[in-house]
């Protein structure tokens, strides 16, 4: 299959990713050859089996639903480019 | 012998002896670090100051009568695991100056062992790469060919090349398909993947978590038996770590090899694999034949499926695990944005590299709307088709045994331009993240004087099994004892 240069497009608008024109025409190309790859799937007989999801066909562990976590607001905002009061901040949103 | 020729037992027995403290050995390889690291690129990060400060805690620990056989030796971490107030990157510019708020589990239960970490090697963006060549810091060449500009392999180039070095005497990997063993086949080292579940994934930052695992690369089967039995057990912290125990894996080294029955997959045997290479592989076959193991032709059929399958799967996890990068709780923002779309947008085209967009975007299509079946769900059924062809396989044999690449290491920017050439150097490592298997490789010869190696994987859980099949075959070969011209 030919991955175009629009699909490509849509595909980096839903991942939010800003790309330059020739980054476009790169990427185009390269996920036409990883598709092309990927096809190969399309040939195997998988009717009727089941899909696996987890390595070992485990499921979930459950805990008891108790209180585990300790608010560490300081040390986690501490990592972001822009906090104030408390809060994240980020361009406004509402006009 | 110098020290960085050494083993981790052979350190772990002059620790005990008293013939050095850890201080010293620590300090040995931090110079080791300072004179040759800058023909190499293996470390991100060095933490020379805490490694001497824990270096004599481990000391202390030792004169108290407490040590145990990993204390005080020195290790690399690999920089996918966050370390509390050490910078820990991922090889990306969108975490340049993330500093952990805490500490993986893997490393915290080595520093309970008793471990000094020299610091946090180069890796692959993300561990998204087979070369090293994807990391924000830079290439990291393979010693065992500075010169031909040689690449290290991936995703943990860093912590294979410190290790083949000698400037670190084991490190940790993180392998989701193949990022332990590819690098360490191609470095001459021992490198193991243990099953999915064996060791912690809390705070080793995420790429495909249905198939990212950490485990150890070091001169030998021993000393991956003894890093493990360290960075493995289980963790409430991790919903997918197994609550069962950690054996001592040092215990059944020596089990002989005796009416073992290793399997042979023909498709192991492709034109792809080099003939020295192949070479190598037989080399490794009748070594064992004369050791009394049984070797059995066997087939895996839908192998050749493993690489497709992994390129659905891994690149959806990750776009879904990359997707918390946004630029506005921690990581690379973008500066002068017009507004939350373009802050999201700008911050992430900047801050992640060509790899890893790439697989951001195959991951966000494959889980698209209209294309879920087609590609998810089709590639979840052929993973089910490749586990039970393993399934079956073990029925019949202990352990498999094949080339863990199809040739040696290749030149940095050989591969670099075309992504699917590059993603078949994992064409046999891959399978085994797939079914969740344990998988290591071992070196086993030379092909135009670059290290190749044989890969063995284990059924479930089966670790011990491997290691011991690995060290049988290290008892009685010396290709594991090599060392690169320069860094001997």
């Amino acid at each position: 299959m030919e991955f175009t240069t629009e699909q490509l497009r849509s595909v980096a608008q839903l991942a939010r990713l800003e790309l330059s024109e020739s980054d476009v025409e790169l990427y185009s190309r390269n996920l036409t050859d990883i598709m092309g790859m990927v096809e190969q799937l399309s040939a195997a007989d998988t009717e009727g089996v089941t899909p696996m999801a987890h390595p070992l066909d485990m499921t979930q562990r459950l805990r008891p639903d108790a209180v585990t976590e300790s608010n560490q607001r300081e040390t986690f905002q501490a990592l972001a480019p822009d906090t104030e009061d408390g809060h994240y901040g980020v361009p406004r949103v509402i006009e | 012998m110098s020290l960085h020729q050494k083993s981790v037992a052979e350190l772990s027995a002059g620790l005990a002896a008293g013939e050095f403290s850890s201080r010293e050995l620590t300090q040995y390889f931090l110079d080791r670090i300072g004179t040759h690291d800058g023909a190499l690129n293996s470390f991100v990060t060095l933490t020379a100051e805490q490694a001497l400060a824990q270096a004599d805690v481990a000391d202390t620990t030792r004169k108290a009568g407490d040590a145990g056989p990993l204390t005080g030796i020195p290790v690399a971490q690999k920089d996918i695991f966050c370390t509390q107030g050490v910078r820990t990157t991922c090889g990306s510019r969108m975490l340049e100056n993330f500093i952990a708020p805490y500490t993986a589990t893997v490393v915290r239960n080595m520093e309970q062992a008793g471990c000094v970490m020299l610091g946090k090697t180069n890796m692959d963006e993300f561990a998204m790469g087979s070369s090293n060549e994807t990391s924000y810091y830079g290439a990291v060449k393979n010693p065992w060919g500075v010169e031909q500009n040689l690449v290290p392999g991936g995703s943990s180039g860093g912590s294979a090349a410190a290790v083949a070095g000698g400037l670190a005497p084991a490190a940790t990997g993180t392998d989701t398909g193949g990022s332990i063993r590819q690098p360490a086949a191609i470095s001459n080292l021992t490198g193991l993947k243990p099953t999915y579940g064996r060791c912690s994934r809390y705070g080793m930052i995420a790429f495909a978590s249905s198939l990212d695992q950490a485990g150890p690369l070091a001169k030998s089967a021993e000393d991956c038996a003894l890093m493990l039995g360290a960075m493995a057990g289980f963790d409430t912290a991790d919903s997918t770590s197994v609550d069962a125990p950690v054996p001592d894996y040092t215990a059944t080294l020596s089990e002989p090899m005796k009416g073992r029955k290793l399997g042979l997959p023909k498709e192991f045997l492709s034109d792809a694999v080099d003939p020295e290479t192949r070479e190598a592989t037989d080399n490794a076959l009748a070594t064992y034949r004369n050791m009394g193991a049984e070797i059995v032709e066997i087939s895996l059929p839908n192998m050749h499926l493993s690489v497709p399958t992994y390129y659905v799967v891994a690149p959806a996890e990750a776009s879904s695990n990359l997707a918390r990068y946004d630029g506005v709780r921690y990581g690379h923002r973008a500066e002068g944005v017009e507004n939350l779309e373009d802050l999201y947008k700008r911050s992430r085209g900047e801050g992640f590299g060509a790899e890893v967009q790439r697989r951001i975007m195959v991951g966000t299509y494959v889980l698209s709307a209209g294309y879920y079946d087609a590609y998810y769900l089709k590639a979840q059924q052929v993973r089910r088709l490749i586990s039970d062809d393993f399934v079956k396989a073990f029925e019949q044999v202990d352990a498999i045994i094949g080339p863990t690449t199809t040739g040696p290491a290749f030149a940095i920017g050989e591969l670099v331009d075309d992504p699917v050439q590059m993603y078949l150097n994992d064409i046999f490592t891959i399978a085994a993240n797939l079914a969740g298997l344990p998988a290591l490789s071992m070196p086993a010869g030379f092909s135009g004087g670059k290290p190749v190696g044989v890969q063995l994987i284990g059924k479930v859980f089966d670790e011990a099994g491997i290691l011991n099949a690995a060290h049988q075959f290290q008892q009685v070969t010396d290709f594991h004892r090599a060392m690169p011209e320069g860094f001997k």
